[in-house]
């Protein structure tokens, strides 16, 4: 009997090697609740000294899976539990210097991101929740590898709109406090409605309260294996299309539930999830845009995008639920526009604008995503583009977030370029036209109800 | 520990001689060859028993890599397990 396939192993180290085939992201998910101190200096101690022990080997170990099963394993990194429980007796310096503490751990262990600098305040601020607020601006321009997100809204508790106001102004803060990085401390931020507890994926990636004492959650990626599965599906009926998403998915998804399982093992943690997301990069060959346009469209962007990004959502779920024991995250396409080459090319085109990506959110499977605008944005404009972007993710039942920066200095037309995995965002047009008053008004807007769904 | 070596080669001449001279030198035991063209260029894929080999798995791995970039040759070596886990249910 042949104990070899060939065509099995060609196909794999073609997707590897040729499609970008990679696991995104190990992380490791640290609960952080027995650090909780009055003192800050003893918190920042506890945090350290636990941070520091549990993922030790973290770096090492994504290394040896790299080297022993022959696929990429691009980033290592850390969740931890919503700061803003933690510190919650704490003022704003001392958030900060919680905040610089976290830095320096991530720093200690090697890992490019540590995310959890996360406040809930879907239905309310508490005092500890408002001073974490005000201290996210400085908190960002003074670490590196510190990321923050807070969640705004969910289809049980409407939206905070006190919140989403503060937002505007918190965004707009942060991207002055580091425009000598063209505002690089805005895509360390982002908000959500309906987060979830085990993102492994940044800048939303925060590990709940309802997670084990340590996890690892592992995010998958593909966007190219899928572009290329369609490229043999040219002129097909989308019973067709949505059958080789399916497959393909499965295949991306088994090599995650494979190294989450080892990872998991290797390090002591518990198993979290896989997350089933099809994350692009700004490498040529590895864009979400790329597979709509194989699906027919001239360009991203233009009238059917929402249709296609439907279809290849839901089908990307449908063949990545069976491959793992337990699926989770954000599960789904992401659209960061400044990380995907052809979603960059469609926008500078001036096919693809923000009304257009609002609609795409409403069926893939974050939101607005490393949008950049012009510099001179309103506050009360970016609290209504989260509101806008809430709204849909509390309707709907889903997750939805915001990842905008506006780039001090910039208009529309220019790129702001980040570098790395960031990649670079065409700084896109926002209406002129004020919500000025709608978002002053404050308050929250009321959960909806879930009978009578039109 | 079972692993998958993928040979790369332009020409085919001495490559399954050196490969498994080495493999043989360090106990580990060739289950299965299988070879084919890709391309104009010569593949050969080995199926490999490394559990009674005398050096860890890295070291294996790091030799044969060298030892295919002195002949201008891509060698890779990857646990089995990846690619059963990907084609087999």
């Amino acid at each position: 009997m042949k104990l070899i396939n060939t065509k099995n192993v060609l196909q794999t180290i073609e997707m590897i090697e040729s499609q970008h085939l990679d696991i995104r992201t190990i992380t490791m998910g640290i609960s952080l609740l027995d650090c909780i101190d009055p003192d800050v200096e003893r918190c920042c101690e506890k945090v350290y000294e636990k941070i520091t022990h549990l993922a030790a080997h973290l770096v090492k170990t994504g290394e040896d899976i790299e080297h022993e099963y022959g696929i990429p394993v691009v980033n290592k990194r850390i969740s931890v539990t919503p700061i803003s429980l933690i510190g919650g007796s704490f003022d704003k310096d001392g958030y900060i210097r919680l905040a610089q503490t976290l830095d320096k751990a991530a720093k200690a262990v090697g890992v490019n991101f540590l995310g959890g600098y996360t406040a809930l305040v879907q239905k309310g601020m508490t005092k500890g929740d408002r001073a974490f607020l005000e201290s996210i601006p400085e908190a960002l321009a003074s670490t590196e590898r510190v990321c923050c997100s807070v969640n705004l809204g969910s289809t049980k508790a409407g939206i905070d709109m006190d919140a989403v106001r503060k937002m505007g102004n918190i965004i707009k803060k942060t991207a002055e406090l580091t425009k000598a990085d063209r505002g690089l401390g805005c895509a360390k931020l982002v908000v959500f409605a309906n987060a979830v507890e085990d993102n492994p994926f940044m800048a939303g990636a925060f590990h709940g309260v309802g997670e084990a004492e340590c996890v690892i959650n592992v995010g998958v990626s593909g966007p190219g294996v899928v572009a290329n599965a369609l490229k043999f599906c040219k002129g097909e009926p989308f019973d067709v299309v949505a059958e080789t998403i399916k497959k393909t998915a499965f295949r991306i998804t088994r090599i995650g539930q494979l190294v989450a399982k080892e990872a998991s093992r290797r390090l002591g943690a518990e198993f979290g999830i896989v997350d089933l997301s099809l994350a692009p990069t700004p490498a040529r060959g590895d864009s979400v845009a790329e597979i709509l346009e194989l699906m027919g469209l001239e360009r991203c962007g233009t009238h059917g995008t929402t249709a296609a990004l439907a279809l290849l959502n839901d089908a990307v779920k449908k063949g990545g639920v069976m491959a793992s024991s337990h699926v989770g995250g954000l599960s789904g396409a992401f659209i960061p526009v400044s990380e995907d080459a052809g979603m960059i090319a469609s926008a500078e085109a001036g096919c693809l604008q923000i009304d257009k990506l609002e609609a795409m959110t409403c069926v893939c499977s974050v939101g607005l995503d490393m949008i950049a605008v012009p510099g001179d944005t309103p506050e009360s404009t970016l609290s209504a583009i989260i509101a806008d972007e809430c709204a849909i993710g509390m309707i709907n039942n889903k997750t939805t977030a915001v990842r905008i920066i506006p780039v001090c200095g910039a208009k529309v037309g220019d790129r702001a370029e980040f570098g790395g995995l960031l990649g670079s965002a065409p700084v896109m047009a926002v209406h002129p036209e004020s919500a000025e008053e709608f978002i002053s008004r404050g308050g929250r807007i009321p959960a909806p109800i879930h009978s009578l769904r039109n | 520990m079972k692993a998958i070596i993928t040979v790369n080669a332009k020409d085919t001449v001495g490559i399954i001689a050196f490969v498994s001279t080495y493999l043989s030198e360090h106990n580990v035991n060739i289950l299965d060859i299988s070879q084919t063209i890709l391309q104009d260029s010569f593949v050969m894929i080995m199926l490999v028993d490394c559990a009674k080999g005398d050096i860890p798995f890295d070291a294996l791995r790091e030799g044969l890599i060298s030892l295919g970039e002195a002949r201008n040759v891509t060698i890779r070596v990857q646990r089995e397990d990846i690619f059963n886990a990907m084609h087999n249910i």
